[in-house]
This record gives C-alpha cells, structure tokens and sequence, in this order.
C-alpha cells in the first residue's frame, strides 16, 4: 500500500499563525491539543481521493511540509530552509486573520519558495519587492487559508474577508477561512471540503498529468475581470 | 523665569527622545510583528526618553548649562517618574499580560495581575536585606530605599552583560576561533536531513494507510476512553492500534532527530558565512578589533580580581588621574579646570553613548531570538525593565568617572547610597560573568568539532 504516487505541498507563514494545528486537522482529522513551536520542519501525510467519485478515481499520498520560522530569520536560517524548497507541487499560504502583518509577510514567504523554483525560467526577480508577473507565471498551484477565524468579532468579519478576497486574487489563488480547533469548517461536503479537495486535485494534476503543456513562459496572464467564478464571500 | 526657559527646553528634549524610542520601537523590534497594545509602545517609549533624559542631565552638569536650581529640581522629578514606572507601572503591565496569555484565567485579568505584582513588590522588597545598602534612618515609601533596590538588580545585569559581552566580543570578532566548514560538510549534513525527512514520510504513509482502514471497517481509532470500546478491543484484539503506537514512538524519534540536524545545518550555514566575511576588508578590520579586545577583556578581570582581593576602590577618577600624571611627570601645564572639564565630558559621553547603543542592539538581537507572536508584548515590556533598570544603575556607576566637583548633583539627588559597595558588587558580578563565559565558550567550542565527525 506504500506504493502509491507521491505529492509534495509546502504550508508557509508566519509563526504562530497555526500552521501545525492545520497541519494536523488536516491530516489526523483532529484537533491538535498542545500546539508547540516547529523547529525546522515536521511533515505529515494526507491519503487523498483524485477525482473521488468518477471512474478515474485513484488514491495519493499528500506530504504536507509543514515549515516553521519567520520571514526575517537570519540568511543562515533561510538558506537552511531552502533544502525544503525542492520539487514542490502546490503550496498552502496560512496567515492569521486577526493580524494583518502576517498576511502582508505572505507575499514574502510566497517568493521565498518558489524563487528557488523559478530560476531555470529565467524570470527577472526583482529584491523582494512584490511583482505581480511573478505570479501570473507561476506554475506551482496555490491556496490561501485564514485561520483564527472565531476571534473576528462579527461586526469586522465583513471588512476582513474583503481584504483576504483581494489578497487571494493577488495570488490567483483559492482562499479558506476556518478555525483550527474546530473540525466542523472541513466537514465533509461543506463549501471548505471541496475547495480543498480541487485544490489537491489540481496539485496532482499538475504533478502527474499536464506535463507536457504550458511550459512557455513569456505571456503572463492578465487578470480578467467578469470572467470565472465570481468571488462571494458567504461562508459555512 | 530662567526656570521656565530650563523646564521647556527639558521637556522639547524629553519628547524628542520619545519620538527616537518610538520610531525604534516600530521600526526595528516589532518590524515583523503587529502593534494590536498601543500600551506596550507608549511604555517602551517614555521608558527610554526619561532614561535619556538623566544622561543628558549629566551632560548639562558637567558643561555648566542651566540654571543649578532647575537641574536639581528636574533629576528629582525624573527619579521620581523613572522610579514610579520600573517599580510600578511596568511590572503590572508585565503581570498583566502573562495573564491574558493564558485562557483559563482570561475572565479574572485584573485581578490575577494584581496578585502577580503584589508578589512582585515583596520579593523586590525582600531583596534589600541582604545587602548593606544604605543606613536604616530612612523611610518605608523613600527615594532611596528604591533606588538601591533598582540599583542592585541594574548593576548585576549590567555587570552580567559587560562580563559576557567582554568575552564574547574578541571571541565573535576574532577568526582564530572559526571551525573550517567546507561546501561538502554542508551538504552532507543536508544529505543527511533530507533522508531523515524521508523516513519520517514513509512512516507517517504507513500510519495514515493504517488509520484509513481502521476507519473504512468502522473503528473508532481513538483511544479506547469508553467502557464498550475497552471490552470490544479485548475481544477483537485490534492489532492495528497498536502497531500504530509503536510507529508514533519511532517518528517521535526520527522527529528530534530532525530538528537537532535542522540546528546543526543552521549552525554550519551561519559559520560559513562568517568564514567568507572575514575575508573581506570589514572583516579583516574587525579581526585586528578582536585581538585588541582580547587584551583589554584580560586587563579588565585582572583589574577586577586585584579590586576585589586587595579590596581597593579607586578614588580618583581616571581624567583627574590622567591630568595629574601629565602635569607631575610629563611637567606639561595647562589649564586643569578647563581641560578636565572638556575630557570628562567627551569621556562621560562617549561612555553613555556606547553602552545606550551596546545595550539597544543587545536588546534588539535577544528580542528576534526569543519572541514569538503570542509573546512579543510580555518580551518588550522585560526588556523596557532592564532597559530602565539599566540606565539608572549606569547613573550611579558613571559617578566613579566624573571628577568631583561634578559628583556633587547624582551624590545630592540619589542620597545616601553607598556607592563603594555598588562598585564592589559589579567587579565580583563581573568577574563571575566573565569567568563562566569563558568556560561556557570553551565548552561549546570543544563540542561543536566533535558532532560533525559522527557518520
């Protein structure tokens, strides 16, 4: 049963965001009791359903590495973590909704990793500095998760989600907002189950079927307006 | 009228020392962190310009400016602010926040922090008995009595930091003691991480498999907490929970194990950096810096042990000693009272401009090592305590390096202190500091060689 294909998904953010505690619902599809800082890495694994319900379905092993530190570590410390960094199939971005900065600081990590990726491409990358066609070429799926949603007091909830629905854009990425000590946000069937669930379907997809095509890089996608899905921030 | 003028020019130099203590605040310790308590910045910040402020009283001492009287009057007032916010205001901001970290006491915060800075004041209290600090005809709630108690415990830190701080200087700066990292080590050693990462995987794929079709059959995979579960699994005997124990007690294993490598490689990358600085003209530089520390770092702890064996305080401070020296035997005249003047202000300054700039970045470094999000607002509020704890123990210690006629206002103003007995403490602190540095230094030296050649 061990030999079933493998995929790798980075999870990055700032420390304290609870990264391990997604890590470990995720996972164990249980509560994480005592939460601890990560040193380095811990990883954890995810048997995934790809395309659960059609003829094709076929089962993965999810690896979630789940990385720990700061943006402003020490060269030292990013240059060790950088051996993380190798063959990534899809990274989870996880910010804290009650602080802003961590969600600031995802632009960082997000360049972070996959600058490690991009220089065969031979993309500029500029000092850090946000740039959105970095992005637009990025190959490597991408979700955004919100945690600590519990503590948002209702009458600020709506101002949060419309600052994470532009940040999740910036991204082109899927965005969920959930509590990590509450299952019942991925409950199966509810609206966060199967963004997650298309998200890992995308990330195998990448990885195992779509080999072959969109490896050119020079037309960086413009952002269509009225086209796809319209963002609406309902939630469960 | 003078004393108007006096007051308003203190307090234009009071706010500019808060707005310097406020932009540091934002800008270099909290750059990654959000400011949710205003509270904690407001603190940090009036902390650091009342300290300032003393300084700059000295300065205005030793250059005659303002009025006498006015000065007098303001280090009085400051005292009294500085000593109202170390003793007070900071400890139960301090208390208070540990106890909003915590969620089972959330309801009761006040009171809870209340109870912590009642706890606090007694054992600061307490502190004063042991030590023959100052006669006992003073009051209970009196000046002097808290600052001989602050006094204390600033002079331990900062004969603490100047011990460790001697020794670690030449030994960061100089590349004699730099290990020999090689490209090869470094990948070795990640060879190594990643392998362990990988077994790590395979581990954790064959629990996840095993938990799957525990749950397809129907099990439930908890611990078997109820009554009907613990008859069922001796009946069926469900060999797949335990495997499962068995496997979480290897990855534990194999987990420790990858954080110690994680460290390590850290290590490694951190050393080779300093290896290639060191080659550069900076690093060069601060090699030559390094050996030249070395020796005063030896000269300082002889000096110490002689202070402390011959139980010898120096009279004389080192400008009026210089002076006198240059006058009896060099046979140079010039004007005593005008030069020594000037010296002992470019020295008094450069001394106070060192260690607020020593102790700031120390403070700085400490603050990235240890905070972390949850944390950051009881770290900053401790390190405005020693920041201010600091400051007024340099206060009474930098009375030794001003000549007399100068001593006269910190002697006034702070009372009847035995200062000889503060500058024993820090030579005995320092010695001790010292010392257990070098040992500790030389440990971790020793030990660091060794682990790399394990296969």
């Amino acid at each position: 049963m061990a030999s079933l294909d493998r995929v790798k998904v980075l999870v990055l953010g700032d420390s304290g965001v609870g990264k391990s505690s997604l890590v470990h619902l995720l996972c164990q599809n249980q509560v994480l009791g005592n939460p601890s800082w990560t040193v380095g890495c811990s990883v954890d694994v995810r048997v995934h359903d790809y395309k659960e319900g059609t003829p094709e379905e076929k089962t993965y092993y999810i690896e979630l590495w789940d990385v720990g530190g700061s943006v402003g570590s020490a060269s030292s410390v990013k240059s060790t973590r950088a051996v993380f960094y190798n063959s990534v199939n899809g990274i989870i971005l996880v910010h804290d909704l009650t602080n802003k900065k961590s969600s600031q600081n995802l632009y960082r990590w997000s360049l972070e990793a996959l600058n490690r990726d991009l220089a065969p491409t031979g993309v500029l990358v500029t000092n850090g500095d946000y740039d959105r066609e970095q992005f637009a070429d990025n190959q490597i799926p991408l979700l955004v998760i919100g945690t600590k949603l519990d503590q948002i007091h209702e009458t600020k909830r709506h101002e949060v989600l419309t600052r994470i629905a532009f940040l999740a854009e910036d991204f082109n990425a899927e965005e969920i907002n959930l509590d990590c000590t509450n299952p019942r946000y991925l409950a199966a069937g509810s609206s966060n189950a199967v963004k997650l669930s298309r998200f890992f379907d995308k990330v195998v997809e990448k990885r195992y079927f779509l080999r072959e095509s969109n490896q050119i890089a020079g037309f960086p996608d413009r952002k269509r307006f009225g086209g796809g899905t319209f963002k609406s921030l309902h939630y469960d | 009228m003078s004393f108007l003028i006096d007051s308003s020019i203190m307090i234009t130099s009071q706010v500019l020392f808060f707005g310097f203590g406020w932009l540091f605040f934002m800008r270099q310790l909290f750059k990654d962190y959000e400011v949710r308590q205003y509270v904690v910045q407001v603190i940090f910040s009036v902390t650091f310009a009342f300290s300032c402020t003393m300084f700059e009283l000295i300065i205005f001492e030793i250059l005659g400016v303002l009025n006498s009287s006015s000065r007098y009057f303001h280090w009085k007032m400051n005292l009294c602010v500085i000593l109202l916010i170390l003793v007070f205001m900071v400890p139960f901001y301090i208390g208070y926040f540990i106890v909003s970290n915590i969620r089972l006491l959330h309801k009761q915060r006040l009171l809870f922090s209340c109870l912590l800075w009642l706890t606090f004041m007694y054992f600061f209290w307490k502190l004063g008995d042991p030590f023959p600090i100052l006669s006992p005809k003073h009051g209970i709630l009196s000046i002097e009595q808290l600052i001989s108690r602050v006094g204390v415990i600033g002079v331990t830190l900062m004969a603490l930091l100047s011990g460790f701080g001697a020794v670690n200087c030449p030994y960061t700066y100089m590349s004699y003691f730099l290990r020999n990292v090689t490209d090869a080590d470094i990948l070795a050693l990640e060879r190594r991480l990643l392998q362990t990462m990988d077994m790590i995987i395979s581990k954790k794929k064959r629990m996840a498999m095993a938990r799957r079709t525990m749950f397809q059959k129907g099990e439930v995979h908890n611990k078997p907490s109820r009554f009907w579960g613990m008859i069922k699994s001796v009946a069926t005997s469900a060999p797949g929970s335990e495997n499962l124990t068995l496997i979480q007690q290897e990855v534990d294993a194999l987990e420790e194990l990858s954080r110690q490598l994680f460290l390590e490689t850290a290590d490694l990358y951190a050393t080779k950096e300093r290896i290639e600085y060191s080659k550069t003209f900076k690093g060069k530089y601060f090699n030559f810096l390094g050996y030249f520390f070395s020796i005063y770092c030896v000269w300082k702890i002889f000096m110490a042990t002689i202070n402390i064996v011959f139980d010898r305080v120096g009279k004389t401070d080192p400008v009026t000693r210089g002076i006198e020296i240059t006058v009896n035997y060099l046979g140079i005249q010039f004007d005593v009272k005008f030069w020594s003047q000037h010296i002992s202000f470019i020295l008094v300054g450069i001394i106070i401009v060192t260690s607020i700039r020593g102790l700031l970045i120390t403070l700085t470094k400490f603050f990235y090592a240890i905070s972390s999000s949850k944390s950051s607002n009881v770290i900053v509020l401790l390190l405005a305590q020693i920041m201010g704890m600091y400051f007024v123990s340099s206060v009474l210690l930098i009375r030794m390096s001003m000549p007399l006629e100068y001593r006269t206002i910190i002697t006034e103003v702070l009372g009847e202190l035995q200062f000889n007995f503060y500058h024993r403490w820090f030579d005995v602190i320092f010695l001790v500091s010292a010392l257990s540095s070098i040992l500790f230094l030389y440990l971790a030296h020793k030990q660091a060689p060794e682990k790399h050649m394990a296969p």
